[in-house]
């Protein structure tokens, strides 16, 4: 326990000592795009009955939030240890997989729900939010950032240079948000792509994470989070494999 | 039963039939090993040979493609959490974790292996390394040389039984040297195993007890350094000549090429011959008006195992 602990421990620390740069930046960027988005289309836009789009934005800015800084949050670790070598600090102790997963995949989660929290309470400033249930909202919350920084271990055990990780995160992991209703009901989209979007996660993530905040939504919050945890379950056991047998970390 | 050594203890590290192969390389070609508890043994090389991956394998970084490989009687594989807390890994690399300080590094490696309250063993280590002055600077503005201390310092937090150093000393100061040789030996008095690879042959021979020597992935030496040394006996006698030349029957003995100035140098596989050597010079009329001596050093039967074995 207490190496799992020191391991958390030490991934936390990792980003606190650049706070600036992996929390306050991406808060930045959050409210950036409300204040753009939201200046250019609120008058035209309403996209749940009863709620403005500001309002309709800003759950789905959090929650993008969430997703790409946890996994912004392992991957860069994991790929800043391998490429400068001192992976084997992580390697050579008695450490398990599950450890090693557990640390990575926490940590990551705690960035993505403290820059989560840090573009709510700004934005909660511009538009007061509306909580229809707290507990869906935590949820979603959590399930969507343990997936993403476990996306984001995958990712970093796959690649062996930056650029690698860079074109997992801009190619997958950048589209994949964007197209999940972030900005947008999908269900104004044409039916070709009301499918597709279907068929992705991030959605679910996403639609259900708004739903906590207005109690409404595109689809069931128990579909989501049934959808939500299953996709957990798949990518954590995709890392767990690949921390057993070694694939890219102990060759 | 190989797997406890005269004293009945288990070995320290022991390896039996270990390959490695990367795709069509093969590292590592069987290799078998058993280094005793308490040992101070040397893993000698030249580059390529295999020594950093058969430590690789050892520590688990790595896997051996097929054999098997102990570490106090623990399966690095199947046992890994116990092989690994028994082990001490000074990586050859200059590797650290740019975001903390001395003291946070060794705290955290402490806490990877379970230990909470460190902190007298870490100070002492510090001391014992020369650190305790940098215990509070950043990772980052320490030099090469005290970056490979904290390493070493990181390999021993956990008082592990077994220590392997993976060519410590490349490019370090004298004073490091010193520092660091001082601490291990002490350490190896007190029972700790300690296996050393380096390039420094001298310091080989200075301080281990065994040696294995390894050659394109397999064992071509092994045996207590004094015998070793001593198996090859002799030395080197370096003669000034004057008179005719150097007499045929000498020529065997010959290393290199004669110089002009008369000066030669002969191999001598025991001391004994020097006596045959110097009758046959005086029966082909050649006077020596200059003679040195050399014995056999561990570098001398290095490069002869090296050229041998094929």
């Amino acid at each position: 326990m207490t190496g799992f602990m020191t391991l958390l421990r030490k991934e936390v620390l990792r980003f606190w000592k650049v706070v600036v740069q992996t929390v306050a930046a991406p808060v930045l960027t959050a409210v950036l795009y409300l204040l753009v988005f939201s200046q250019a289309l609120s008058a035209h836009v309403q996209v749940f009955p009863g709620v403005d789009y500001i309002s309709f934005l800003i759950p789905g800015l959090v929650m993008m939030s969430v997703l790409q800084n946890a996994f912004a949050n392992a991957s860069s670790s994991l790929v800043q240890s391998k490429v400068t070598g001192n992976l084997v600090f992580v390697l050579l102790p008695p450490l398990s997989p599950l450890e090693i997963f557990g640390a990575y995949v926490l940590a990551a989660v705690v960035r993505g729900l403290l820059v989560g929290l840090g573009v709510f309470v700004v934005t909660a400033l511009i538009a007061p939010p509306l909580f229809h249930s707290p507990l869906w909202i935590l949820a979603f919350g959590l399930l969507g950032a343990a997936i993403l920084g476990t996306m984001g271990l995958i990712g970093g055990i796959w690649a062996e240079k930056f650029d690698q990780i860079a074109m997992f995160q801009n190619f997958l992991i950048m589209p994949a948000t964007f197209l999940a209703g972030v900005f947008y009901s999908v269900h104004s989209l044409p039916p070709f792509w009301l499918a597709v979007s279907h068929l992705n996660p991030f959605f679910y993530m996403v639609d259900g994470f708004r739903y906590g905040f207005f109690g409404q939504s595109d689809v069931s919050p128990v579909t989501s989070l049934l959808i939500v945890s299953l996709t957990l379950i798949g990518v954590a056991a995709v890392a767990l494999r690949m921390l057993q047998t070694g694939w890219r970390m102990r060759h | 039963m190989s797997d406890t050594s005269p004293a009945g203890r288990v070995p320290a590290i022991e390896l039996q039939e270990v390959t490695k192969r990367y795709g069509r390389l093969e590292a590592l070609r069987g290799v078998s090993l058993k280094i005793d508890q308490g040992e101070f043994f040397g893993l000698l090389g030249p580059n390529g040979a295999g020594k950093t991956s058969l430590i690789a394998i050892i520590a688990g970084l790595n896997r051996a493609s097929s054999g098997s490989v102990r570490v106090m009687g623990h399966d690095v594989g199947n046992d890994y959490r116990a092989a690994r807390r028994a082990l001490g890994v000074v990586p050859q690399e200059l590797v650290f974790d740019p975001f903390f300080t001395v003291r946070e590094t060794l705290r955290i490696t402490s806490g990877y292996y379970g230990l909470r309250h460190n902190d007298d063993w870490i100070d002492e280590i510090l001391e014992n390394l020369q650190l305790t002055g940098k215990a509070d600077a950043n990772m980052r503005a320490l030099s090469g040389g005290m970056k490979r201390r904290v390493l070493v310092a990181q390999a021993l937090v956990h008082r592990p039984p077994v220590i392997v150093l993976d060519e410590p000393t490349a490019g370090v100061d004298v004073e490091l040297r010193q520092t660091l040789w001082k601490f291990i030996g002490r350490l190896n008095r007190e029972g700790h195993t300690i296996v050393l690879t380096t390039h420094y042959l001298e310091e080989a021979q200075a301080l281990c007890g065994r040696i294995a020597m390894l050659k394109a992935g397999q064992v071509v030496a092994l045996d207590h350094t004094a015998r070793l040394v001593g198996q090859f006996g002799g030395g080197t006698v370096r003669l000034k000549l004057e008179g005719p030349p150097l007499p045929a029957a000498l020529q065997p003995r010959l290393h290199g090429a004669p110089r002009t100035d008369g000066r030669v140098e002969l191999h001598l596989e025991d001391w004994s011959e020097l006596e045959g050597v110097l009758r046959i010079l005086r029966e082909a009329g050649c006077t020596v008006s200059e003679l040195e001596t050399e014995h056999t050093d561990l570098e001398d039967v290095f490069l002869r195992i090296m050229s041998e074995a094929s």
